[in-house]
């Protein structure tokens, strides 16, 4: 034999174009491996853009007055620099939403999960669906042209009971009552408000909710129902006290996705909110959020490297650490009931 | 004697308990109805309020004038040629990107860290909201690499934002052709690219599209991460066209054009103090909502259409 068993398998055609087929192979999974990685990219580069802004922020800004004073006017002289009220009107809108949402979500969840049948349901979810591909610019104006004249309009009889008869009649009898009853509410309700975005921003995250309750509770398997109907139980008493209870963790994991959901949001109130840094908890007065602040802002021609430059990162920041805390909770709790069963 | 009518009267207990809770079975299907009726109105007073209210501005001028500070002689042609061409970027971005990184995550990945970090910063990205990714944004790509307020940045912006739901959706896609396919693409001898390219991908495209068309709607209506980057609200020229009549015909200029997009010119109109303008922004809103509810429609169309279609 002239040559070696290796030699010959290395002139052999068939192998060298295995060689070339691994090498193409290995080139493919690596590029595919890049693009994978552009997320993480993406990831780091929003944490490194906002921690080195607002760096150079708290250099001349102390955390303390930051995290704890009442007044925001970086536009104003002299400046404040409290996050407060920004934080104040983000918790208000967000809770409003959730008031909105939560109910109506949860409802929706187990009425088509448990109740609707097979037709209902596959038209119900795609109207549920064209809800939240709505844009917020448009959910904006809705709030502001649509929501807020019907609720001025309910509220013209309520408001001078409220704030003016009544506390009439209580002044004598129980005066802080009364004092609390004024300060609250307004005669009439203004054009911005807290309350018109906030029922809004509950209507767009309401398919969200819903969704996610809805899949927590079809991972129920169907024994735990049969067990549950056989026992004389009626659709009812097996929707929420069976299936509800054991598809609960994904249910809560649905909540708290729509509250970082509502903490985001940003053109409904930006539009319908009034952005006047206010710190209050009252839907009924306007208000700034963290999100409109910076929308506001960006509206300006902002001198790049400027402090006021550098306060939509410190509000970005902080808008970031909130919404990463609740959506960490809800991938937690996601994770845990998809393993439950 | 007694005991019959005991008997009767257990009977009749349990009989309106019985009844007690049908009621309220019954009771709750009624409320279900009323809150998906209640979502139905207001997604139709929604449409009903934009098209009447921009009914009298829905007319060919409107689509062919540039923004002008009176109302009725303004137009969104600027706004909907940006859309377009921020669109054109997002999509060219995107897609390959998104596609190649969903592949990844659902057919080599596996188990290893690399892929279980990835997966964590995909829902996690998901998770952030847009106005960070115009700071990021106006951070990185307008300051850091010089790109300015130009179509180029906010194509970026924009397929960064949507990146998450093409991936998603993409792995869903993957993980829905079953393993006899990609075993029977073995059998015969193919490497695995070969498998993704010329059997797995041709067989999922049509969920993979839903998912594209429902990035791209939800890129079409986003507004705030292009504020932050400052795009202006009054444009009254076109960018450069990408086709030149000389040579080489084809100009990248538009790239480095400043623009503004479609929701970007119904902010600033909503935000007028004069109540003209609220007409203006109730006709672009009823654009905008046309073109996204036409592209979420056409999604739930196709993945109705492609989950009926295929019985595997």
């Amino acid at each position: 034999m002239p040559q070696s068993s290796a030699q010959a398998l290395k002139a052999n055609p068939f192998h060298r174009k295995k060689a070339s087929r691994e090498l193409k192979e290995g080139l493919i999974q690596f590029v595919l491996l890049l693009a994978g990685l552009s997320c993480v990219a993406t990831t780091l580069a929003i944490m490194y853009i906002l921690i080195i802004e607002s760096v150079h922020f708290f250099q001349q800004v102390s955390l303390v007055e930051f995290l704890t004073s009442k007044d925001w006017s970086p536009l104003f002289d002299p400046p404040g620099y409290g996050i407060l009220p920004l934080v104040s009107g983000t918790l208000t809108t967000t809770l409003v939403a959730l008031v909105v949402a939560v109910p109506m979500g949860t409802i929706a969840a187990v009425y088509v999960s448990e109740f609707a049948s097979p037709k209902v349901r596959e038209t119900v979810k795609p109207i549920l669906e064209l809800l939240a591909g709505i844009p917020t610019v448009v959910y904006g104006y809705f709030a502001l042209l649509f929501v807020t004249p019907i609720l001025q309009w309910l509220y013209a009889p309520i408001g001078p009971i409220l704030s003016e008869k009544l506390p009439a009649t209580l002044s004598e009898s129980a005066p802080w009552l009364a004092e609390w009853l004024q300060r609250t509410f307004p005669i009439e309700l203004s054009g911005f408000n807290m309350l018109g975005p906030g029922i809004v921003m509950g209507l767009m995250i309401t398919p969200l909710i819903s969704s996610i309750s809805e899949d927590a509770m079809r991972a129920v398997p169907v024994s735990l129902r049969e067990g549950s109907y056989s026992m004389g139980a009626t659709r009812f008493q097996t929707a929420w006290k069976v299936v509800f209870p054991a598809a609960i963790s994904g249910i809560i994991a649905a909540y708290i996705l729509g509250i970082s959901r509502a903490v985001g949001e940003t053109m409904i109130v930006a539009i319908a909110a009034g952005l006047q840094p206010n710190f209050t908890f009252n839907p009924l007065e306007s208000a700034a959020t963290i999100t409109a602040y910076i929308v506001q802002v960006s509206l300006g021609d902002l001198p790049h490297g400027s402090l006021e430059y550098q306060t939509i990162f410190a509000a970005g920041l902080t808008l970031v650490l909130v919404t990463l805390v609740f959506n960490i909770l809800g991938y937690l709790l996601t994770q845990r009931f998809r393993e439950k069963y | 004697m007694a005991q019959g009518d005991m008997a009767q009267e257990n009977f009749k207990t349990v009989q309106d308990g019985v009844s007690k809770r049908q009621f309220l079975s019954a009771a709750f299907s009624i409320l279900g109805l009323l809150v998906i009726l209640v979502s139905t109105i207001v997604l139709l007073a929604l449409v009903v309020q934009l098209f009447v209210q921009g009914y009298p501005r829905l007319n060919w001028q409107f689509f062919t004038s540039f923004p002008s500070s009176n109302y009725q002689e303004a137009g969104i042609l600027a706004a909907w040629v940006g859309s377009f061409l921020v669109m054109l970027v997002t999509v060219t971005i995107a897609v390959p990107l998104g596609v190649a990184a969903g592949i990844y995550l659902e057919e080599y990945g596996g188990k290893n860290w690399l892929a279980a970090i990835i997966e964590i910063n995909v829902t996690n990205l998901a998770g952030v909201p847009s106005i960070v990714y115009g700071l990021l944004a106006l951070g990185f790509f307008n300051d850091t690499l010089g790109l300015g307020d130009s179509i180029s940045t906010a194509g970026l912006t924009l397929a960064l934002l949507i990146l998450p739901i093409v991936i998603v959706t993409t792995r869903e896609a993957l993980r829905a052709i079953p393993n006899s396919l990609r075993e029977a693409a073995y059998a015969v001898g193919s490497s695995k690219w070969q498998v993704i390219w010329d059997h797995i991908l041709p067989c999922s495209y049509g969920s993979i599209l839903t998912g594209i068309i429902i990035g791209l709607s939800r890129a079409i209506g986003e507004t705030a991460p292009l504020i932050t980057i400052g795009a202006l609200t009054f444009i009254a020229f076109l960018p450069p066209a990408p086709i030149q009549p000389d040579f080489p015909f084809i100009s990248f200029e538009w790239l480095k054009a400043p623009f503004t997009v479609m929701p970007i010119q119904m902010f600033n109109w909503v935000s007028r103090p004069e109540p003209e303008f609220q007409v203006n922004a109730a006709a672009a809103g009823a654009v905008l909502i046309v073109m996204t509810l036409t592209m979420n429609g056409l999604a739930i169309y196709l993945r109705y259409r492609f989950r009926k279609g295929v019985k595997w």
